[in-house]
Parts: structure tokens; sequence; C-alpha cells
């Protein structure tokens, strides 16, 4: 198809929209938390009931709306009124007042058990109003696995713009402009990437989608790939055309089958459409994608080891330079980024690269997409602007601690991050304050925990995480992961002394200097920051010396 | 001689061991190639093995397409058997230990089989605030299963999952691809129980 004809199709589809006209429309989430609590079977109910009674509606699945903890989710439109936790005997009486009746049902509209007064409009509840939904913006609106519904949405508009008005260097620059950096947690500047792979001359280069998000506790590439994989795809594409690629690669979790279908499914229908494929919309540009399924294993988040790994390879990671944006898949320049980073990207073709730029803060531009668990009333995906403090995102979009008990700590960066303590809420959440707080953006997870739990626990559940998943390769990680563990293991047994916590944090400095990917430099994250922020409860639970040590050392 | 019957040996020792590292995996260099050759023969009609040798196909025989392959292989079997690994390798001709140390390498791939049913308990950081521990315990304390173990007559395996992306349903365990979120102990224990007893009366149907 190419750019004459792909107008036509979605002006056909605009008509065929203008003839629904005001037809309700019911959407509801198929998101993986959804889907999980009965989202399914929720939507059979409807589409009997709509049948039966012969209702005027149209029912569209989506992917993840936010909220997975009041699951499952049904929103109607007009109006985008979102209600929470529904079963199937709740749905005739549902149609019934909302659609014929013109009445909301109340006590079903979200987040109705915790508010006194439950917003009608979604949008209007603090959870959402805080938000700035960039990343996530069609996720949960539209069907994912429909290409027209992106198409109508502005879908591949910036694709078109860039191929046929601007030159690959005018798309870095836009990027630049916008100061957009990695969302997989490193924060390189995304624009800097981009032309370091552009200005290497070579027949061949590669764009990978790193979509192994192995840090527990996140899922937000998860439900974009989910969500809106059209948007991951046209972001591929679109960074395919500014550093000259004509091959891409997504990299998915094994664990996460759904994503997998749903990516699939996307690039068969933009191979239909002429989106992927050889001279894409009539222009000189060819490009495709082909999916990789991983294997479960961390360390292959790592880019090194993720390339090892789409080559058919034990996922090692090796030392760099040279970076994979030099030699990296097969040899070849590779431009790797994160499925958060590539949702970004057609945004901001769209807009501007100055409209970006002006989101968030001073050295952290845009939005950011974390995934609020653990001890939190609202729990699920949200995405709010860079600087936006750890103080509103728990209490005003999390709606504070379960239960009603006391803050103790966020954990941020998974296995690679560190925890923040109750006098630090106030933090803004951006690249560099969370370093200075020794932990680390990472991919967004954010695990908020209370006072039950132990933080020398804490710290020994991440050792043991990163002890297992340490690929071996080099001995820092392979065998300093293992020694902190034990001696981790040692303290919470409490057998430990004053000298094995002095031998752990001088452990915990070697590891982190000398390890050779990103895995072992960061595994002594979690225990260097609650050693930083909870040391008393370290000190509380070894003992000055024990007989043992007075006879060996 | 390279018979049925050491093959079979071979397979027991590695059953036994294959838990450990210390597997040798100078073992897997005993089974010939010619080994894997007639167990591919003897079944050649089975149609897992079949599919997988129409993915191998598919894939051109590209040595780069080993983990997809491995991935068509596990989804067929339940988990790769030692002679399908031989009859990967002899396809996108890679040396045994290549095939074998990326198996061992992913957590996803397992030598042994998996069982009948799966449970597995996600113990991401969500769920380890939230107590996939307590569910662990328990599936230890009345079933007797730890992490990686499967019933004697293979009808139940227990695994571990480092983190399924469920994270606001904590706790969260997969039953044979059913995602539950928010369980307690007594929960899953009674779905297990709901499981496998359905198989039970389906199998005297």
């Amino acid at each position: 198809m190419n750019r004459q004809e792909l107008n036509n199709f979605i002006e056909k589809e605009k008509e065929k929209l203008a003839e629904k006209g005001s037809k309700a429309q019911i959407r509801v989430c198929c998101g993986a938390g959804c889907l999980s609590s009965g989202a399914e079977e929720l939507m059979n109910s409807l589409k009997e009931e709509i049948k039966a009674g012969n209702i005027d509606a149209e029912i569209i699945p989506t992917g993840c709306m936010g909220p997975c903890n009041q699951g499952p989710l049904v929103k109607f439109d007009p109006g985008n009124t979102i209600y929470q936790k529904l079963e199937t005997g709740d749905v005739a009486p549902l149609l019934n007042s909302h659609l014929l009746e013109k009445t909301p049902v109340t006590e079903k509209l979200l987040f109705a058990d915790s508010r006194e007064n439950p917003s009608l409009n979604a949008d209007e509840d603090p959870y959402f109003k805080k938000q700035l939904r960039i990343a996530l913006k069609d996720c949960g609106h539209l069907d994912p696995e429909k290409i027209e519904d992106y198409l109508l949405l502005n879908g591949y508009q910036a694709l078109d713009k860039a191929l046929f008005a601007m030159a690959p260097e005018d798309v870095i620059s836009e990027i630049k402009q916008s100061r957009l950096r990695g969302r997989g947690g490193a924060g390189y500047p995304t624009g800097l990437k981009w032309e370091s792979v552009y200005r290497y001359v070579n027949d061949q280069k590669y764009v990978i989608c790193n979509g192994d998000e192995g840090d527990p506790g996140a899922f937000m590439d998860r439900s974009l790939l989910e969500g809106n994989p059209h948007r991951i795809l046209e972001g591929m594409a679109l960074a395919a055309y500014a550093i000259g690629a004509s091959k891409g690669f997504a990299y998915i979790r094994g664990e996460y089958p759904l994503a997998i279908k749903r990516f699939e499914t996307a690039i068969k229908q933009a191979r239909k459409l002429g989106l992927l494929g050889k001279n894409i919309l009539g222009s000189e540009f060819h490009f495709d994608v082909e999916v990789r399924i991983g294997a479960g294993a961390f360390v292959c988040g790592e880019e090194t080891a993720l390339i090892a790994s789409i080559e058919g390879k034990k996922g090692n990671p090796r030392p760099r330079p040279p970076y994979p944006a030099e030699a990296g898949l097969w040899g070849k320049p590779t431009l790797i980024n994160n499925v958060e980073t590539y949702a970004a990207i057609a945004p901001i073709i769209n807009n501007g690269g100055e409209w970006y730029s002006e989101i968030g803060t001073a050295k952290s531009a845009g939005t950011k997409v974390f995934a609020l668990a653990g001890k939190i009333n609202n729990a699920g995906l949200i995405e709010v602007p860079m600087g936006t403090t750890l103080r509103e995102v728990v209490y005003d979009i999390g709606g504070g601690i379960q239960g009603g008990g006391k803050f103790k700590a966020a954990q941020t960066g998974g296995p690679s991050g560190g925890c923040i303590p109750e006098e630090h809420l106030d933090v803004k959440m951006d690249y560099e304050s969370l370093v200075n707080l020794g932990s680390i953006m990472g991919s967004g997870g954010l695990i908020v925990m209370d006072e039950s739990s132990d933080m020398v626990d804490v710290a020994r559940y991440f050792m043991e995480f990163c002890m297992d998943e340490s690929c071996g390769k080099c001995v820092p990680c392979r065998v300093g992961t293992k020694m902190m563990h034990d001696l981790l293991q040692k303290i919470c047994q409490d057998n430990a002394t004053r000298i094995d916590l002095e031998r752990l944090e001088e452990l915990a400095e070697y590891v982190k200097e000398t390890s050779l990917c990103g895995l072992g430099s960061s595994a002594p994250n979690p225990l260097l920051s609650t050693l930083r922020h909870f040391r008393e409860e370290y000190e509380n639970r070894v003992r000055e010396t024990s007989p043992k040590h007075n006879v060996v050392d | 001689m390279m018979n049925a019957a050491f093959l079979k040996m071979i397979n027991v020792i590695v059953e036994e061991f294959s838990h450990s590292y210390l597997v040798p995996s100078f073992l897997t260099l005993f089974m010939k190639s010619s080994v894997a050759g007639d167990w591919v023969t003897q079944h050649a009609k089975d149609p897992r093995v079949k599919l997988v040798a129409a993915k191998m196909k598919k894939e051109n025989y590209r040595p780069d397409a080993l983990i997809e392959i491995l991935h068509t292989a596990q989804n067929a079997f339940g988990h790769l058997p030692l002679p399908i690994l031989h009859f990967i390798g002899k396809g996108l001709k890679l040396p045994g230990s290549r095939v074998y140390s990326t198996v061992t390498f992913y957590h996803f791939f397992s030598l042994k089989s998996k069982g009948e049913h799966t449970c597995l308990v996600c113990t991401g950081t969500a769920c380890y605030v939230k107590g996939a521990q307590a569910i662990l315990n328990e599936l230890e304390d009345k079933l007797g299963l730890k992490i990686g173990e499967v019933t004697k007559d293979n009808k139940l395996g227990v695994q571990a999952a480092r983190c399924i992306g469920a994270c606001g349903l904590a706790p969260a365990v997969v039953l044979d691809d059913e995602v539950h979120g928010k369980v307690l102990p007594a929960d899953v224990l009674a779905m297990i129980h709901e499981k496998t007893n359905a198989h039970e009366q389906a199998g005297t149907e």
C-alpha cells in the first residue's frame, strides 16, 4: 500500500466510525491483570446481555487501563466512566442502569470502595488527574489487535511525516532536542545513541527492541506491548529510518505469551498495509521486524547478553567497547532501546522535540511509567512527569499504604536499585535524584513496603536473585554475589558478627567496581542502600564477636 | 554397542543428577549422534518429533535459531529429552555441548518433566512482599514439594518464576497457564486439588 492508498483506507475507516455515531462503547480491560481477575468471562457475559437485550453498544477489548488492583475494569464511553471489580452477575443491572436508565451505578464506580465521592469521569479521579499519559496514552482505549483503531488515533502519522518530510538527520535532531533518555534504566540520552549508530557506515544495521523485562516488580513493557503494540512498532520503524537499518528484532520475555501474540499480530497487520516490508508507503525505505522469545534469563536485559541470545547463544555479556552501536548483532552496528523508549518516539515526532523537553525536570525530560505494587492501595500502572515526588506517587496516586499501615520504604530499580526511606518521601523522581539516594530509576518498578518488611531480608532476597541470575562469566559477580548472599543469610539467622558486616561492606564495593556488566556492578545496590538508610537493622542483628572468631582470627 | 538399554541408562543417570550443576556434560558426549539417530528413527512418526523437524526446516537450519527451536521442542514435549537435543544439534550442525549449555543456561528450558499439571509460584518482589514464601511453605508442608520438584506420579510439579508481571495482583500463581491473583496459601492448595481431581475423573471416563 502506498501513502495515498493508506490515506484512503484511513478515510474509509473514519467514515465507518462516523456511521456509528454516538453508539455506546464498552471497553473491557484485557490487560494481564484484569484477565486473571476474570475479564474474559465478563466480556462474554457483556456480549450475551447486549445481544439478548438488543442494546445498541459496541464491546471493545483493550489493553491495560492502569488500576490493576481494582480489576476487572470496564469503561463506558462516551463519558469515560470506569466500573471496577465487576462480576458476571453485575452485568445485566449495570447495562440496564448505565445505558438504558442513564443512571450510573455509584457503588461499582472506580475506587467506590475507597473514596467518598468516586468520580463519574475517571480522568477526574486523583489517580488519573495527577498523571500525564504519553507512552500509555491510548493503552486501555484502543483494541490492541486492530490496526484500524491505532490508525484512527493518528497512528503511523509520525512514520509518514518522517518518511516524506524529514531526513534521517532531522529525526535524530528531533529526538536529541526532546532530551529523551533511555527508559530501560541507565538513562543514556536516546538521541546521542541514535546518532552514534547513524554515524557508523555499514550495509547492514539492526534495530532491537528490548522487551526482556526481567526486573521483578516491573510490568510496563508488558502492558505497552499488550496494550498498544503498534506504537512500539512505529517507534522501531522510525528508529530504523533514522539510523539506516532494514531489520529489527523485538526480544520479548517468554513469560509474556500474550504480549508475544499481540506483537506478532501487529507485525502481520502492519505488513499487510505496507507499513513494514519493502518500500514502506511507497518510499525507498525497507524495514521488517521479527519477534525473538526470551527464555528466562535476567542477564539478557543487558544489551550485549541480549544480542548473544538473539544469535541463539547463551546470554553471556561481553566487555564494552566496542558498543553495540559499532559492533552489535552479528558484528553489525545495532541500536538497542527499551520498549518504553520506543513508545515515546511517535509522539515526539508528531508534536516536536521541544514539546517533550518541556515536560519533566532540567536533566530528565518527559514522563516515566511506574509499576506500583506491594503494600499500596491502588496498585497498577501509572505515568507521571519526571520530577513528581515519591510522596505524590505513593499517597495521591497510589492511595497510601494498604490497611492503613506506615510507609517504611519504596524499592525502585529492582535487583539493581535500592530502597528509599520515609525521610526521603519528597524526593523528586528523576534519574539523578534517585542515584543520589543510592537507588536507581531502573525500568520503573516501584514496590512499596510497610513496617512488616525486614530490610535485611529484603537485601537478602535481591542478593539471592542476583546470585541465581549471575551468568557466571566473571568472577566478581559469580563468586561475589554468592559470598554476599551467604553473609546476609548469616545475619538473617542472627549468626553474624561485626566482622561479617565489615566484610560484607568491603565485598560490596569490590563487586560493584570490578564486575563485567550491569548485573554484577549493580547487584550490591539493594544491600548498600539498605545499609545506608536502615543501618540500625543490621547493627541490631550482629554480635560484637563470636567465640569462633576469637580463635580463628 | 550403543543400544536402547544403554540409552535408557544414560537417561536415568541424567534424570537423577540434572538438578545439579555437577551433571557432567561429558555424559552427553556418550550419547553419540547415532543413538539419537536411532531414537529419532524409532519415533519418526511421533507428531512432536515431526513438529521439531518442521520448525528446523522452517528456520532453514540456521544455528542462530537454536533458542526458537528449543522453545518449539519444549512446547511439544513439555520438557527437553536428551535425544531431541541431539536431534536438534545434528540438524543445526551444532556440537552437543553448545546445545546442552544453552538449554541449561536458560531457566525456561528443563531437562526433566515438569509434571502434567504445574503450579508456578511468582517470587517477584511484589509477591515476595505480599507473602509468596508462605505459599511455597504451604506447598512444601502439605504436598512435600519444593521448587522444581514433581510428585512421584508426575501429576503435579511446583516451580517458581522470577516475576510474571502481574504485580498489581500479588501474590500470584500460575496454574497450568492460568494466572490467579491475590491468592492465599489455602486457595492455592484448593485449586491444585480441583485440577488434579478433575484430571482423575476425566481419566476414568
